[in-house]
């Protein structure tokens, strides 16, 4: 009986011990710094924005050209991309009328992870998958827009669309693309771009309101029009 | 005694490893410790909640009444009843089919594996068949007792 109560005694020990360890684990986990930060207070160099204009989609021989200044966080844009976008791609993109340019316009102050949205999409482009990032990013808007930090929520759309998930995270962590999503940012206020989306064509700026798919469509038959009537 | 006491302290790891995914899901831990990311696709998806509740949360509540159980059962008034073994050998299946229904929609609905879902699933079928060795090796015991020796 005396070593039953011994060994009762080394067991409720050894729980104990096994607890604190378990509940000190987590704390750490808890308070280490996981969540990658996207610094916008970053020196933008000549070469973190040489030779780019933006993600492209589309034809370079596309008689439009059209840049869009976007914020992934900013409802307007994602109301933009999943309502407009898919339309304007099928039947003007996809037909070499219109080639499309997406900058990143992060508002950091009403959304925090807009700048980090910009950045695991910049981290996509490195491996050849920006726009099906671009789309589960905005896809999944409602979901990340109300977290804290999406450092993972971003990494499992990564996942997700066949990354290779251990460069996608160095790209993350290093925040390899913080000056060129700045530099773009700082770029579109120069053009000024004050809001999201802004839309510019031949040098002039457009609303969301004007730059819808009959919009385009109008601009592409008018431009044909001229092209053929000059042949 | 001792499979009940194992079954304690397996629920023991069991509630860490629910609260780790639950502290995730809650967005207490930035990223998971996963390696391929299939914990956060697995913990992102519509099926890491059920019927409104996390299914992380679920399982800190069911290890944490595992443990309860396994403990109470420990008590020296209880220690030679089969009924504590009974209770953890039903909660603990119910867990193990739980966690069957899981793996199923991670392996052919989610399509990702998040290896912390696996750890639990491993100490969850540790749990029940530590449970069901205790209510065998009880419920033998209980019945020796209750035998009047010639």
């Amino acid at each position: 009986m005396a070593a039953e109560g011994s060994g009762m005694k080394g067991f409720y020990v050894g729980l104990a011990v096994v607890a604190l360890a378990g509940v000190g684990v987590l704390g750490y986990l808890m308070t280490r710094p996981t969540s990658v930060e996207i610094p916008a207070d970053v020196l933008v160099t000549a070469s973190d924005t040489a030779g780019f204009q933006g993600y492209a989609l589309g034809s370079d021989s596309a008689p439009i050209r059209v840049t869009e200044y976007a914020d992934y966080q900013c409802p307007y844009c994602q109301n933009y991309a999943v309502v407009q976008f898919p339309t304007i791609k099928e039947r003007l993109i996809d037909a070499g009328l219109v080639q499309w340019r997406f900058k990143d316009f992060p508002l950091d102050q009403p959304h925090p992870n807009a700048r980090l949205a910009a950045h695991a999409a910049a981290c996509a482009d490195d491996q050849g998958r920006y726009w099906q990032m671009h789309d589960a990013i905005f896809q999944g808007h409602p979901t990340w827009s109300v977290e804290p930090n999406a450092t993972g929520t971003f990494r499992s759309y990564a996942q997700r669309i066949g990354l290779d998930v251990a460069a996608y995270d160095t790209c993350m962590r290093e925040a390899r693309h913080a000056g060129r999503i700045e530099g773009t940012r700082q770029e579109g206020i120069r053009l000024g771009v004050g809001s999201t989306p802004t839309f510019i064509m031949n040098g002039r700026r457009y609303e969301p309101r004007g730059m819808t798919y009959d919009a385009l469509k109008a601009l592409a038959d008018s431009i044909g029009m001229a092209r053929d009537s000059a042949e | 005694m001792k499979w009940r006491m194992g079954a304690a302290l397996f629920s023991l790891f069991g509630i860490f490893v629910a609260t780790y995914l639950y502290l995730y899901k809650i967005g207490r831990i930035g990223v998971l410790a996963c390696g391929t990311g299939g914990c956060e696709t697995v913990q992102q998806s519509p099926y890491a909640v059920f019927q409104g509740v996390e299914v992380a949360l679920i399982g800190v509540i069911g290890y944490a009444g595992l443990f309860t159980v396994a403990l109470i059962g420990l008590r020296p008034s209880l220690r030679r009843s089969p009924a504590p073994g009974l209770l953890l050998a039903l909660f603990s299946g119910a867990g193990v089919l739980f966690t069957a229904y899981l793996t199923y929609l991670e392996l052919f609905i989610i399509h990702a594996v998040c290896r912390w879902c696996v750890g639990s699933a491993v100490i969850i079928a540790i749990v029940f068949v530590m449970s069901l060795a205790d209510w065998r090796a009880s419920a033998r015991s209980a019945k020796l007792l209750a035998t009047p020796s010639s």
